[in-house]
């Protein structure tokens, strides 16, 4: 299997004021294609700031970072921003979606940052918003969608540019539970289909529906394990 | 640029606060109209000064005789003398480049009293004696009949040309005119024509009122001998008559045998001078019309800036999710300035349109009342418009700068962060 993402001795830290803060203290882990891989920690353990320096949102100090065996060093913003759309699909906890865009026009957005064609971009965003159900709503702006709704939109617009990874940051942090089944159970199936996610949570139930976890503490990584993943649609009717 | 996406993303944008919009755009849309009417007032006062010169060739002078101030070559000072018309021979023989020289005299003139009968009907006009180029220097539009020719001036024809201000007073409205003799200080002269001018003002009145009469046949009917009043000298196209003035005026000393320092025998004025200085006042007055219309448009600028500073502050967030997306910062930064630019332009061009009626309406206003002194037919030029677009582009372009600067300077992490 081809390594997706490697990290070698990762740091980070914030200069706030006089005093420096040491978010990452040196962090080495790599992603395969395909894993699914929850990142778990309490807050101020450098979890998010891990995920942005992943999703080039953040430059590392020091250290090396390979994206699909391409270093990442010292981008410029156009750069940055092509990387992204290529490479990154994003989904946050409070959905970001555009509010004055519909479903389809949301899921679009990176096809039309790609400078694909209007006809072609919108067949397949809706190939996309199909396979998180939401076929039905595409032409609904977010205020007229649930918060499981708006996830999925946010989940499929991730997936449309086709990208090599997927991060998720708190992505059912502001969904209740039952909805966060059914948001996993589509980044399970997803992740069937062989794409790479890495998931940031500090749910545990969240967490075991991941195929690996990674516990961050104070700028470290305290522990790396395999487990058995928990199918979502257990849980969904 | 002209992407279906990008456009329908603009409207969206600018129409999501439509009033906020629209204040904004009213600062711009005022700016523009002050500029036009400035303009378009500036070029009706223009129209109207120089509707005062008439049609008169401006690259000309007057030239006439007073007394000496100085003694000179044996002749005692306050001599009086005259132009000869010998004179205008001398002068063309001198001077190259010379279009016109017509030679002229008046009878009448300021408060002069009635000099021109005809039956019951009297009236006092201004009657020149003249050479058939005056013309070309002092256009008028002959309505019947013919001017003055040369065959008029060898045989000493007592014929006149009378202004359509004299037929009014004289004759009958639909009473035939030529043909018909005048009485002119006792001398019969028969009309051959009739004339109108196109001057306006002052004189606009007193210029319908002249009569023309053969320059010999002057001489000769009111004892004359060989003097000239004065002169009408016009240069040709490529020569102003200011730099030949001074040759002209020395030749005429030397002739006359004047003191050459004597500045005060021959009289002159310099029409082109005089036309030069009004140019240039409203090459001035053109200035200011720009400077002040630009300041004002200047503020609605800074008012679509800080309404774009707004925009984009609102948008801190969506705009870091468009380039956690990927969106190419070039791509964000040309977003905000083509909003900048359409809102600049939509309100310009209201501005422009508002600014057309409204000259339009004040030209239907002078049609109906009649002409105003000193002011005439104000408009802008489809140069002047395009200038106003040129400027109204370049200030969406920098009203834009400053927000879609901004907007691209936050980094995409911050951005996210706002809540």
């Amino acid at each position: 299997m081809a390594k997706m993402i490697e990290i070698k001795n990762l740091q980070k830290s914030y200069q706030m004021g006089k005093n420096s803060l040491h978010v990452l203290k040196g962090i080495d882990f790599s992603a395969e294609e395909g894993e699914l891989v929850a990142i778990m920690g309490s807050s101020g353990s450098g979890k998010s700031t891990l995920l942005n320096i992943l999703g080039l949102l953040d430059v590392a100090d020091t250290g090396e970072y390979h994206l699909d065996g391409k270093l990442i060093k010292n981008l410029n913003e156009t750069k940055a921003a092509k990387y992204r759309n290529q490479f990154l699909g994003f989904i946050f906890q409070s959905f970001n979606l555009i509010n004055y865009k519909n479903a389809l026009e949301n899921v679009t957005l990176p096809l039309y940052y790609q400078g694909m064609g209007r006809k072609e971009r919108q067949k397949k965003a809706m190939k996309y918003l199909e396979l998180v159900g939401l076929k039905d709503w595409a032409h609904h702006l977010p205020n007229e969608l649930s918060g499981g709704q708006k996830q999925r939109v946010a989940i499929a617009r991730a997936m449309a540019a086709e990208p090599k990874v997927i991060l998720a940051d708190e992505l059912t942090g502001a969904l209740d539970s039952t909805t966060s089944y059914e948001v996993m159970d589509v980044i399970q199936k997803i992740n069937d289909q062989g794409n790479t996610i890495l998931v940031v949570t500090h749910e545990n139930d969240i967490a075991h529906m991941c195929k690996r976890i990674i516990y961050l503490k104070d700028g470290v990584i305290e522990e790396d394990k395999k487990i058995k993943q928990v199918r979502a649609s257990e849980y969904v009717q | 640029m002209f992407n279906r996406d990008r456009w329908k993303e603009i409207l969206e944008v600018l129409t999501t606060n439509l009033f906020r919009t629209i204040l904004t755009a009213f600062g711009v849309f005022w700016g523009i109209l002050i500029l036009i009417i400035l303009l378009a007032a500036g070029k009706g006062l223009e129209n109207g000064i120089k509707a005062d010169f008439g049609d008169i060739a401006t690259n000309t002078m007057f030239m006439w005789t007073r007394s000496t101030t100085k003694a000179y070559a044996g002749l005692p000072k306050d001599r009086e003398f005259e132009f000869k018309i010998q004179d205008v021979q001398t002068i063309r023989a001198n001077i190259p480049n010379l279009r016109f020289i017509s030679p002229r005299n008046q009878l009448g003139g300021f408060r002069g009293g009635s000099n021109v009968v005809r039956g019951i009907n009297t009236g006092a006009y201004n009657i020149y004696g003249d050479y058939p180029e005056i013309i070309n220097q002092d256009p008028m539009t002959i309505t019947s009949g013919r001017f003055l020719n040369q065959n008029d001036i060898q045989d000493k024809r007592k014929i006149a040309i009378i202004g359509r201000g004299v037929r009014n007073d004289l004759y009958d409205k639909d009473e035939e005119v030529l043909g018909t003799y005048i009485k002119i200080q006792g001398v019969n002269f028969m009309v051959v024509g009739t004339y109108k001018k196109n001057n306006t003002g002052d004189d606009g009145e007193e210029a319908q009122k002249e009569i023309f009469v053969p320059f010999t046949t002057f001489s000769q009917a009111f004892n004359r001998g060989e003097d000239v009043g004065w002169m009408a000298i016009t240069a040709n196209d490529g020569n102003s008559i200011s730099e030949l003035k001074d040759k002209i005026i020395t030749t005429m000393r030397e002739k006359h045998k004047i003191h050459p320092e004597d500045n005060r025998a021959i009289g002159y004025f310099d029409l082109y001078e005089q036309y030069n200085r009004v140019e240039s006042l409203f090459g001035a007055m053109g200035f200011i019309a720009y400077f002040v219309g630009v300041l004002v448009l200047l503020s609605g600028i800074i008012g679509v800036s800080n309404i774009m500073l707004i925009v984009v502050k609102e948008r801190t967030k969506e705009i870091g999710i468009r380039r956690a997306l990927g969106e190419d910062p070039w791509s964000i930064k040309k977003q905000i300035l083509l909003e900048s630019i359409f809102l600049t332009i939509i309100s310009g061009m209201a501005g422009i349109v508002m600014g057309a009626l409204f000259i339009y309406g004040v030209n239907a206003l002078l049609d109906a009342n009649g002409p105003v002194d000193m002011f005439l037919n104000p408009s802008v030029s489809l140069g002047v418009v395009s200038i106003a677009l040129v400027i109204l582009i370049i200030s969406g372009l920098l009203a834009g700068f400053i927000p879609a600067q901004s907007a691209i300077r936050v980094r995409p992490i911050e951005a996210l962060r706002t809540e």
